[in-house]
């Protein structure tokens, strides 16, 4: 499309230099096509692109690539340096948990051991304090039965002392013992 | 003058010179292929010199363009390819700095010249048939025979492979030329109706009015221009890529 603008402008154009006075070295020639120029401009153009080439090839792309390459490479070696780190401190935060982990089950063990420690100990006191208890509980036990007995035994002495008293009162005369124990064995039953 | 559209092609001997009946003045194109040529150098060195690991704005650009060409120029060829990236990169730097030059008012553009664009498409042309040549001698005409192809069609697509050869420094060249020579005439005709129609005496207040749209038109193609002039110096890297990729790879 470019190409084909250029064609007809230069047409159009051809005509416009030609009705115009040419100036000193101007031959009435499209520039472009003007073969007088070509030895001039081959020449500085293999001087300048010379040139051109060798300064590239010289200072230029050596200096670019070195930069490049000094940044890969630094980029590289800061990665590599950044997962040594990185690995460090995952190996540290292993380290850790197992240590917390260890610290954990010792805590608790020592929390099981004196736990039953002390049950040990309460149980062996409550044990002594029981044992002594029921001694006095017995001890009680066999006085209030000797305190009872004995209260037992004197009430029927009583009983028949009443006894013997009312029947002497009610008829004159006292009863013998044998009727009177009879009479209060029976009442008492 | 002012409105010639051809004019700003024309040579103009600053400095005569002639040996042995050549005429090899210092002229208007050596100078700007000269400030070309110390353009790109002074860019590309000073950006660099700091060598920042960390690259400031000009450093960055410069690296830009490295890589820029060294992409173009691996994913055409290959890796092998690199053993051309200073002719490649020089050509791309050359032609862009040149293209982008010429983009100044009242300067030279040295690319609108078929006998420059044609020289450089004749050193690419010339170092993959050198090239070719020397690395794989007669195996390097197996850029004729392409595989995969019955023996029986070579009569065929062989005439067609080497036309095909030969036209490339001539549509490298032409490709290029006509772009910068069509873009500038355009760009210098729209140009000249805006100063035509302010001077236009039969349009009175109308004159200046109406050159508001060829300068409009202007601007417009002051734009494409800068993007043809990257362009063109992209499109003549790329072929250069492609056509050293037959010089290293001559079966394709």
């Amino acid at each position: 499309m470019a190409t084909t603008g250029a064609e007809t402008q230069h047409d159009s154009s051809t005509h416009a230099v030609i009705e115009i006075p040419a100036d000193e070295h101007s031959v009435g020639t499209f520039p472009p096509f003007d073969g007088a120029t070509y030895a001039s401009q081959l020449l500085w153009l293999a001087i300048t692109f010379g040139v051109l080439y060798w300064i590239m090839t010289r200072v230029a792309l050596p200096r670019l690539s070195g930069i490049l390459e000094d940044r890969r490479d630094r980029i590289a070696g800061d990665i590599a340096e950044a997962n040594r780190l990185n690995d460090e401190s995952n190996a540290a935060i292993a380290a850790y948990e197992q240590a917390l982990a260890e610290a954990r089950n010792n805590a608790h063990k020592i929390a099981l051991d004196t736990r039953e420690k002390l049950k040990a100990d309460i149980d062996r006191r409550r044990a002594e304090t029981e044992k002594g208890l029921s001694e006095k509980l017995a001890q009680a036990e066999a006085r209030i039965a000797e305190v009872k007995a004995a209260a037992l035994g004197n009430v029927s002495e009583i009983a028949r002392d009443t006894t013997s008293e009312l029947v002497e009162a009610l008829i004159g005369k006292a009863p013998t013992a044998t009727e009177l124990n009879k009479a209060v064995d029976t009442a008492m039953k | 003058m002012a409105n010639d559209p051809i004019s700003q092609f024309k040579i103009t001997k600053l400095v005569p010179i002639e040996v042995g009946g050549l005429d090899l003045s210092f002229t208007n194109s050596s100078l700007f292929m000269v400030a070309t040529t110390a353009v790109v150098a002074a860019f590309l060195i000073l950006s660099t010199s700091g060598r920042g690991l960390v690259p400031g704005r000009w450093q960055s650009v410069a690296e830009m363009s490295y890589e820029f060409v060294a992409n173009t120029l691996r994913n055409a060829a290959g890796n092998e390819g690199m053993r051309f990236f200073p002719l490649v990169f020089s050509l791309f730097m050359f032609v862009l700095i040149a293209n982008l030059i010429g983009m100044f008012p009242y300067f030279f553009t040295v690319t609108s010249h078929l006998i420059v664009t044609f020289a450089l498409a004749m050193l690419v042309i010339g170092t993959v048939m050198v090239y070719g040549f020397a690395k794989h001698g007669a195996k390097f005409l197996k850029l004729f025979t392409p595989a995969g192809v019955p023996p029986v069609l070579y009569i065929l697509v062989t005439p067609i492979e080497i036309i095909s050869f030969l036209s490339r420094p001539v549509s490298l060249s032409v490709r290029l030329f006509a772009n910068m020579l069509a873009g500038h005439i355009t760009l210098k005709v729209f140009a000249g109706f805006v100063t035509s129609l302010i001077a236009a005496e039969g349009l009175g207040i109308m004159g200046p009015v109406f050159s508001i749209l060829p300068l409009a038109m202007t601007v417009a193609l002051t734009g494409l221009e800068f993007l043809v002039a990257f362009l063109q110096a992209y499109v003549f890297t790329v072929l250069t890529c492609m056509y050293l990729n037959d010089a290293l790879h001559p079966s394709h």
